[in-house]
């Protein structure tokens, strides 16, 4: 049986995250809060805007109201990588090599962990960023489509062209696809593997009734988990055209809440399923099993996290009653 | 399983919106509002940090962002930089007790309002209480001249500071007051010498509460009727109550913004606003009637608003309108002796009027 370890934290949880094997939760206020043998805060901003964990998965990056960009370490260790400036860091990304990229307005800053720094600007306010999975290559999604970036050299950046707002924007694991978030309740792919110079190829993945606020793939990238339904929207990928033509899953449907956070397990085909209502499902792909992992509690679930091995889930809700769920027992 | 506790509800932050060309004095104002002495905590959303002389408070920097909503609708607009900034300030909602939006001078009030309406989670957590224009006396008749963004901000408002009226001479501001009720006929008009206004006449007026829009205005565009004889609960601010002109009693004939021969000399207006009037309705008609009027006309209409009377129906209907969004809801019974009858004022640009009233009467009853 699933046992819950909760944490009250009084706040809006952001992200919630393992650094190493340690779980965090990184609250609006802008207090970062480790469970490492006791609860340890970190002041790091005033005001926290977002969060992301780094690719070796020992550190939490976060952008803040108060302009700041910080790293915490597994260890607690803090590092200012930009200190106090004028404009909300509304977003930020980790990339490999120990990249760091952050947006403000419309303008977004890679770091290098050898101390380069590169600035993109942008005509629209760069709302959501990743990082390729190979290269050193920066998406930035933005007012209708992506620009994808080379970070080094001279090379002018892709368009990505989609009307409307893309608010959030990842790669596929495998690199094939680049999806986003938009503000209409729907997601936008592209498929990146055509010839170069080919027409771009399009996905359109569309009749959600709540705007998409959480996407997840699963471990090898054959699918993508997607919350703003009644049931995690769950899109097949392992197809050379990734979902065109085929119908999402629907996962863990619920008859009076709607789902509000997903995330897939790191090993196999599950995904944990956060609701309106604090709830928190486990579900198998193959099958759709569900497990109940946690039940309703003060408010939505707004952030969860795998550890690596894929046994301990770390989740955060709006309302600040979080928690590490156990799922051996 | 035991029980869930209780999910807790925030209640909606007022969003007041504060809209005027550049030296209107919104900046006068928002200095006024956040020095008084009222209690309150604001959350101010800027385009810049400009002369804000206030600085306990939480002043955002926000770079104004239209976005089009991918439905193929022209009007519909919001603001981007709006639903991520208020998105950010309410995940810690207890800094402060309210929102206000600046806008530039040659802002669109339109996308502002619409964001509060469309997006899902702003909506959720705030409620727009009111759309405030600040108007310079002196320099409107220019302003209506070379921008028609002037004119958008007052057919758009709520509330209109008839702003610097110590700079006009009492001919010059009836003129420029008549223009502005001429382009909005359901705005409430305050003269002001550098926007001092008390504020409860800005603040938390529930303007787009459709259980309080139209309650606030007993005589909901009676100014505009012939008939109309101000009582006590008439809160509109008239020309008597500034200027002395009370010897003329009530006697409302006398006043240039209820004379309707006048619009017709103002050379220099597109907006337009059609007020109609009719008994009570059928539900059956008027409702394929409003939704019908709304898509065709949406990019046409700026603001609508109106008290409905339905056949049968002991209670009120209110309803308002932005572009193609329509909101209607019962608000409460009729009262004893008030009339039964429907008004409803559409604001906008080339509107039919022999249409709209000609359609609006046959859905009497």
């Amino acid at each position: 049986m699933p046992t819950v370890a909760p944490i009250d934290l009084d706040d809006h949880c952001l992200a919630a995250a393992f650094l190493g094997d340690v779980p965090a939760f990184a609250l609006a206020s802008g207090l970062v809060v480790r469970l490492d043998h006791g609860t340890r805060r970190h002041e790091l901003h005033d005001g926290l805007l977002s969060a992301t964990v780094t690719w070796d998965g020992q550190g939490l990056i976060t952008g803040g109201e108060d302009g700041k960009v910080m790293r915490l370490s597994a260890d607690g260790t803090e590092t200012t990588l930009r200190p106090a400036a004028r404009k909300w860091v509304g977003a930020v990304a980790a990339g490999p090599q120990g990249a760091v990229a952050f947006a403000e307005g419309r303008q977004a800053t890679v770091l290098l962990s050898d101390g380069t720094e590169r600035v993109f600007e942008e005509a629209r306010t760069i709302e959501g960023l990743a990082f390729a999975p190979k290269g050193l290559r920066l998406a930035m999604a933005r007012y209708n489509g992506v620009s994808f970036a080379f970070v080094q050299g001279s090379a002018p950046a892709l368009d990505f062209e989609w009307k409307g707002a893309h608010n959030q924007v990842l790669f596929s694991p495998d690199g094939r696809f680049l999806v986003t978030a938009m503000q209409e309740n729907a997601l936008h792919g592209w498929k990146l593997d055509g010839k170069p110079g080919a027409e771009q190829r399009h996905m359109r993945m569309t009749g959600y009734p709540a705007k998409v606020k959480s996407l997840s793939w699963s471990n090898k990238g054959k699918w993508l988990a997607s919350s703003g339904a009644p049931s995690a929207i769950v899109w097949p990928f392992s197809g050379k055209d990734g979902p065109m033509g085929k119908a999402p899953l629907e996962l863990g449907q619920r008859a009076d809440t709607m789902v509000t956070s997903v995330a897939c397990h790191p090993v196999e085909d599950l995904v944990a399923i956060g609701f309106g209502d604090g709830m928190v499902l486990a579900v198998r792909i193959a099958d759709s099993k569900e497990a109940l992992l946690r039940r309703p509690g003060k408010g939505p679930i707004t952030a969860m996290a795998w550890n690596r091995p894929g046994r301990l889930l770390a989740f955060g809700t709006q309302a600040g009653d979080c928690g590490v769920v156990d799922i051996a027992g | 399983m035991s029980e869930a506790p209780a999910l807790t509800p925030v209640a909606p932050i007022p969003v007041t919106v504060l809209t005027g060309y550049l030296g209107a004095g919104k900046t006068t104002l928002l200095n006024r509002i956040l020095s008084e002495p009222h209690g309150k905590r604001y959350a101010v959303i800027v385009n810049e940090f400009g002369e804000i002389g206030i600085d306990n408070d939480l002043i955002v920097e926000s770079d104004e962002e239209i976005y089009e909503m991918n439905n193929g609708c022209v009007c519909c607009t919001v603001r981007g930089d709006l639903i991520r900034v208020v998105e950010g300030l309410m995940r810690r909602p207890g800094r402060f007790d309210a929102i206000i939006v600046e806008t530039t001078g040659l802002a669109d009030p339109v996308p502002v309002a619409q964001t509060f309406f469309m997006d899902e989670d702003v909506r959720a957590k705030t409620r727009l209480d009111a759309v405030v224009a600040l108007v310079d006396a002196r320099h409107l008749p220019a302003r209506l001249k070379d921008s028609r963004e002037a004119e958008d901000q007052i057919a758009f408002a709520d509330v209109v500071l008839l702003n610097k009226t110590d700079l006009v001479s009492p001919e010059e501001l009836e003129a420029v007051e008549r223009t502005v009720r001429a382009i909005n006929p359901s705005a409430r008009i305050h003269r002001t010498e550098r926007a001092a206004v008390p504020l409860d006449q800005v603040l938390d007026r529930g303007a787009f509460d459709l259980s309080r829009a139209l309650d606030n205005d007993p005589h909901f565009l009676d100014h505009d009727h012939p008939d109309h004889a101000c009582g006590p609960d008439c809160d509109h601010d008239h020309d008597h109550d500034h200027h002395g002109h009370d010897h003329h009693g009530h006697d409302h004939h006398d006043h240039a913004h209820h004379d309707h021969a006048a619009p017709s000399a103002i050379h220099d207006l597109t907006i337009q606003s059609v007020s109609l009037r009719a008994g009570p309705v059928n539900p059956k008609r008027f409702f394929p009637w409003i939704e019908k009027i709304t898509q065709l006309e949406g990019p046409n209409i700026l603001r609508l608003k109106g008290i409905i009377a339905f056949e049968g129906d002991a209670d009120r209907y209110v309803i308002q309108g932005v572009h193609m969004i329509v909101e209607g809801d019962h608000q409460r019974p009729w009262k004893e002796g008030e009339k039964r009858e429907s008004r409803l004022v559409f604001i906008g640009r080339e509107l039919d009027r022999e249409k709209l009233e000609r359609t609006f009467l046959a859905c009497q009853a």
